[in-house]
């Protein structure tokens, strides 16, 4: 079973976010890495890109597929995890650590679009 | 949808495997059991094996069948012997392709298998009916009767000795087969594959697959999905009809111009592969390998480093055995001498890359 955590907000294409600061981390959940298998390379964006929520900002691909990567909330890049680079498959070993990328947060109330852990818990049943 | 897929014979052994099931050519087929570089890695260093019973078999014979085959097929099958394989591909008229299959000579004189891709079965076998007018023979498709295992990699040998008993599979040379006994009915065993190794496909009656199935996976041999199949077959430089071979791709464009012999008197699509050797061609099959990690995926276009589009990819990976992005791709034939800088545009960016051999990985030595 899929390991959903708790604390945390869930798009419908299986982005998480966890809000600090204005600031979102966005990654992928445990759910999306398991569906992608062999995770081999991160597409990311670059710092001071901007990012539109519900816009791809880049890619996972795993041996046979690639997948989009949606922005979940709007905003600008202010870090990407150049660890990902080297080791993608961190995604399969913790998809709760391996964030992504981090965005200074332009609309707040975008977040209110997302679901809670119950929320997407339930949508993956 | 999913009511109409077929289902062969391993099926329920692929579900208690848990494997990952997928639709593949109107089988539902295993994609993965394990992961696929697993998979993938145990074939290249030991031995993994594949359920390909959704393979056609389609039994050719009468007095006219070395002249019908010879008639449908681009290789030339009047000098072979029984137990002689070859690889070649039925054309249309126009140079497209219908199918590529393996050729089995079997031992009564006029008779042979024809082993076509799964996805390809009944059009193949309505175009075998088609041209066999006024030729005397018996086409007749027995895909639905035969299992069929490929037990693939250095270990191959090792294992149909060992755990199937099967030790004169051992003196078989690369494409040669020879018939076994199973229990009362006939079983096939060919030194072919669809990897880059060395190994062996196993044709049995749906029971005894079954049966070779389970003593091999006792054995401990890697059961292996259709996702290690495509990955093992691309780096191995092998083409998939539907990829690099379809009614639009003919073999000259594809690279396989070897296999069709042109000094045959006549097979079907002949002049128009004279015509495409003669320069008429426009676009030619190419490796790139591209500088980074990011995958050049099928569909994706092929650019010069100027920005003209002039290709497609056909299909790419991240190579599993050489670390490496690479891809087929057809581009215009004047993109395709080996060393031409070529770029494949991933979704935003695009990435430099060079034409390179389509045989990426070199394979272990076979029989």
């Amino acid at each position: 079973m899929s390991k959903v955590l708790e604390g945390l907000l869930y798009s419908e294409s299986h982005e998480w976010v966890k809000v600090e600061d204005g600031i979102a981390v966005i990654g992928v959940s445990d759910f999306a890495q398991a569906e992608m298998g062999d995770i081999t390379y991160v597409d990311m964006p670059e710092v001071d890109d901007e990012v539109n929520a519900g816009e791809e900002f880049g890619a996972l691909e795993s041996v046979k597929a690639s997948s989009d990567l949606y922005a979940p909330v709007s905003g600008t890049v202010v870090e990407v995890n150049g660890a990902l680079e080297d080791e993608p498959e961190l995604i399969n070993q913790d998809a709760f650590a391996a964030w992504i990328i981090k965005v200074k947060i332009s609309d707040p109330s975008e977040l209110d679009k997302l679901m809670d852990a119950a929320a997407y818990e339930s949508s993956i049943a | 949808m999913e009511e109409n897929l077929k289902k062969t014979c391993l099926y329920d052994s692929h579900v208690a495997l848990g494997a990952k099931m997928s639709p593949f050519a109107g089988f539902m087929m295993p994609i993965q059991y394990s992961s696929i570089t697993q998979e993938h890695l145990a074939v290249r260093q030991r031995v993994g094996m594949f359920d390909v019973s959704h393979m056609g078999e389609i039994f050719i014979s009468g007095l006219d069948a070395v002249k019908f085959v010879g008639h449908i097929f681009t290789n030339d099958v009047r000098n072979m012997t029984a137990g002689e394989i070859l690889y070649g591909m039925m054309l249309y008229p126009d140079g497209g392709t219908v199918d590529d299959l393996l050729v089995y000579k079997e031992e009564a004189k006029d008779a042979f298998l024809l082993v076509v891709n799964a996805a390809n079965i009944e059009k193949d076998y309505q175009w075998m009916l088609e041209n066999a007018a006024g030729y005397d023979v018996v086409v007749d498709n027995r895909s639905d009767a035969w299992g069929q295992i490929a037990v693939q990699g250095p270990d191959a040998e090792k294992v149909l000795v060992s755990e199937l008993g099967l030790v004169e599979a051992a003196a078989l040379t690369f494409y040669t087969y020879r018939d076994f006994d199973y229990k009362g009915c006939r079983m096939i065993v060919s030194r072919t594959g669809y990897t880059g190794e060395d190994g062996f496909e196993i044709y049995a009656d749906p029971q005894g697959t079954v049966e070779i199935w389970n003593t091999l996976l006792e054995a401990g041999v890697e059961p292996c999905g259709l996702g290690c199949r495509d990955t093992l077959r691309f780096e191995a430089g092998l083409p998939l009809y539907g990829d690099e071979l379809s009614a639009d791709i003919s073999p000259v464009m594809a690279g396989l111009g070897m296999f069709c012999k042109m000094d045959k008197e006549e097979f079907i699509g002949k002049e128009a592969l004279a015509a495409q050797k003669a320069g008429a061609l426009e676009k030619k099959l190419v490796g790139i390998e591209i500088q980074d990690k990011a995958i050049p995926r099928a569909t994706y276009p092929v650019e010069t480093p100027e920005g003209a589009e002039v290709g497609v990819v056909t299909t790419g990976y991240h190579s599993i055995s050489l670390d490496k992005s690479i891809c087929f791709a057809l581009v215009d034939k004047a993109y395709a001498a080996l060393g031409t800088p070529l770029c494949v545009r991933i979704r935003k960016k695009v990435f430099p890359g060079i034409v390179v051999k389509k045989r990426f990985y070199q394979p272990t030595d076979k029989k």
